[in-house]
């Protein structure tokens, strides 16, 4: 059971505002083994960059985690004190954020942020330190690493710029890496690139990702399983061929149905009808009900859990042995 | 960098130019120094004789000419009233009036630095909301009514420092007389550079704490604490030196503040300085030593500018690469 490196059980966060709490993340589970990618896909505030802070200890209030726990190797992160969970950020859990433009410290060089990132959680001596940095640089493709660690951000382009965020988020060997739509702000033709320099070198290292994203492409290129979040719940969670060729919630049929394809250009670009609702306005019953073309009563009485189908995991009544015959 | 420095003397140069223009001209209405300078029964020759010798009738141009050519060589004529060189008039009281508003620009800065910092990490406690709240104190109420207000508890009631003066003072080789080095003097300066440095401790103070709330919402603060670096390394290496850039400006700024608003708090102490000698002067229409009173403080303005544009180089390397053009 707690052979996975990173298990996420019954998470709930929330958000105390003036009208009441709002509940931003309900309920959701999942787990990370080592080594695998988990691509975590969703529009945009259904929760998983939410999730991924939730994970690396960095929440921002008045957001808290108000129910479940998170678990790395068996160990429970979620209520550990500032500075022990400090000592694991970093250390064992690895993030990188969206955009590399801001990610950086424009005061230091790349070299000073890489190493105080080692000497804070190694006892190298700061020459090793550098030495380190640089090997770093050299393992995510920048050219002249030598000359470039004491090179300020600003003299480095966008995806350069990420390539160095991800050698920090990477220099002390963490267990996962949260990456937060690392190529979001990124260039297309540098995407690419960067997703699969990091593929590949958490490969290497056997670190595990939390690879959050909107980009299908990005998912289905590179993680090994994949979850489907809607307003702050899992809908569906499987294995990346299964989700991917053969969606079984609609709303991730939906998602899959509105990636273009090149050669079909007489087909109209498709997408899910209506948006997704507001933290204060989810719909009782399944959240998705007031853009499925497929529910039927029951989605619009009682809210559904995951239910197991075919290797894969989902939250859809189409899907209850109760129902599905219906 | 060495263009840029000569880019900003050049700068410099001019904006003197300018002020010693204005000091210059300004004081062409304010009334006959040869009134002030004269008896009633003087005879009419006789004036005509001081207006001729003092060089009053020459053209305006010529007279400018002649006091910017003089003010360069530090030499400001001398004073109507007190019949001295006014450059040694200004010398023998800018000490105290250094003195003053260095201390309290020093009590100023590493006071609200901390309390800047303070707030801006800790912003929801109660202590943070009570230095705030006092702060606006520090803002609203003026320097002279907090000036008779430390006399009154400080000297009055408690009798524990002194009220007025600059206590003993030691004269250094070179002419510089300071109070720093006795008991006495220490004594004396706490009051008047307290009273001086408070509205520039609040201001930046607030300043820091508001750059501070800023700054902790930028990304690389957040990418810092996933790296995992302690509180220490993110707030004071990472966020503190961030928030510099805009401080040092308006410190700078404000160092200059003090020395030209020393006036009031001078006055108020009794604090033998420049501001002093200029009120004075300003009763007497002692027109050479107004005139080099403010070209002296413009001077100082200056020089601070120059050095607090020298010092964004050395905090930020974005200004520093130009020419080194590494990159994209």
């Amino acid at each position: 059971m707690s052979n996975h490196l990173l298990e996420v059980r019954n998470l709930r966060i929330e958000f105390p505002t003036r009208k009441g709490i709002l509940t931003a993340i309900d309920d959701v589970s999942f787990h990370i083994d080592e080594g695998e990618v988990l691509g975590v896909v969703g529009e945009s505030g259904a929760g998983k960059s939410l999730t991924g802070a939730a994970i690396i200890g960095l929440l921002e209030p008045p957001g808290r985690v108000a129910g479940g726990e998170i678990l790395l190797e068996g160990r429970r992160i979620d209520n550990l004190p500032y500075e022990e969970m400090r000592r694991i950020r970093g250390r064992q859990i690895g993030a990188i954020f969206q955009d590399p433009l801001t990610s950086l410290n424009p005061l230091y060089t790349v070299g000073r942020q890489l190493t105080e990132t080692i000497m804070t959680h190694t006892d190298m001596t700061p020459t090793k330190a550098r030495e380190r940095a640089i090997e770093m640089l050299t393992q995510v493709g920048i050219p002249a690493p030598e000359r470039r660690v004491d090179q300020y951000p600003h003299q480095f382009s966008g995806g350069m710029r990420q390539r160095v965020v991800i050698a920090l988020a990477l220099c002390v060997n963490p267990r996962l890496v949260v990456a937060d739509e690392p190529t979001t702000a990124l260039d297309v033709s540098i995407q690419a690139q960067i997703i699969a320099l990091l593929k590949k070198l958490c490969r290497e290292h056997g670190t595990a990702v939390m690879l959050v994203t909107h980009d299908m492409g990005v998912i289905a290129e590179t993680a090994d399983r994949v979850a489907v979040m809607y307003a702050g719940r899992i809908a569906e969670i499987g294995p990346v061929k299964q989700v991917v060729k053969q969606a079984k919630h609609p709303y991730t049929e939906g998602l899959m149905g509105s990636i273009p394809m090149i050669g079909h250009t007489d087909e109209k670009l498709r997408q899910i009808e209506g948006s997704m609702p507001r933290l204060t306005n989810i719909p009782t019953g399944c959240a998705f009900n007031p853009r499925c073309p497929k529910a039927f009563d029951r989605c619009f009485r009682e809210r559904p859990d995951t239910i197991p189908v075919d290797g894969t995991e989902v939250a859809c009544w189409l899907f209850d042995k109760e129902t599905a015959n219906v | 960098m060495a263009a840029f420095i000569l880019r900003r003397l050049a700068q410099s140069i001019l904006v003197m130019l300018v002020v010693s223009l204005v000091a210059f001209y300004m004081f062409q209405f304010l009334g006959d120094p040869i009134n002030q300078m004269v008896g009633i029964d003087t005879p009419l020759a006789e004036r005509e004789a001081l207006r001729e010798r003092l060089g009053l009738n020459d053209p305006m141009i010529i007279r400018f000419g002649k006091f910017v050519l003089n003010a360069a060589q530090l030499d400001f004529g001398l004073s109507y009233q007190h019949k001295q060189p006014v450059v040694d008039l200004l010398m023998e009281r800018m000490p105290a009036t250094i003195e003053l508003s260095f201390v309290s620009a020093i009590i100023a800065f590493f006071l609200a630095l901390p309390a800047g910092v303070y707030t801006g990490l800790y912003r929801n406690r109660w202590s943070s909301k009570a230095l705030l709240t006092l702060s606006l104190v520090g803002i609203s109420i003026p320097t002279f009514l907090i000036g008779i207000l430390f006399i009154y508890l400080f000297a009055v009631i408690l009798g524990w420092l002194p009220s007025f003066g600059r206590g003993e003072v030691i004269t250094l080789p070179g002419g510089w007389t300071t109070g720093l080095l006795t008991v006495s003097g220490l004594k004396a300066i706490i009051l008047p550079a307290t009273t001086l440095g408070l509205f520039t401790l609040t201001l930046i103070m607030r300043l820091i704490r508001a750059e501070m709330l800023e700054v902790l919402r930028t990304d690389y603060i957040k990418f810092a604490r996933a790296r995992g670096l302690t509180n220490r390394a993110v707030n004071f290496g990472h966020a503190l030196k961030n928030t510099l850039v805009p401080v040092i400006t308006v410190t700078g700024l404000l160092l200059g503040n003090l020395i030209a608003f020393a006036i009031i708090t001078e006055s108020v102490f009794q604090w033998p300085g420049m501001g002093r000698l200029f009120l004075q002067a300003i009763q007497e229409v002692d027109l050479p030593v107004m005139s080099a009173y403010l070209v002296m403080i413009s001077f100082l303005f200056v020089v601070i500018n120059l050095i607090v544009d020298i010092l964004y180089y050395v905090v930020d390397p974005r200004l520093r690469v130009e020419k080194s053009g590494g990159g994209h």
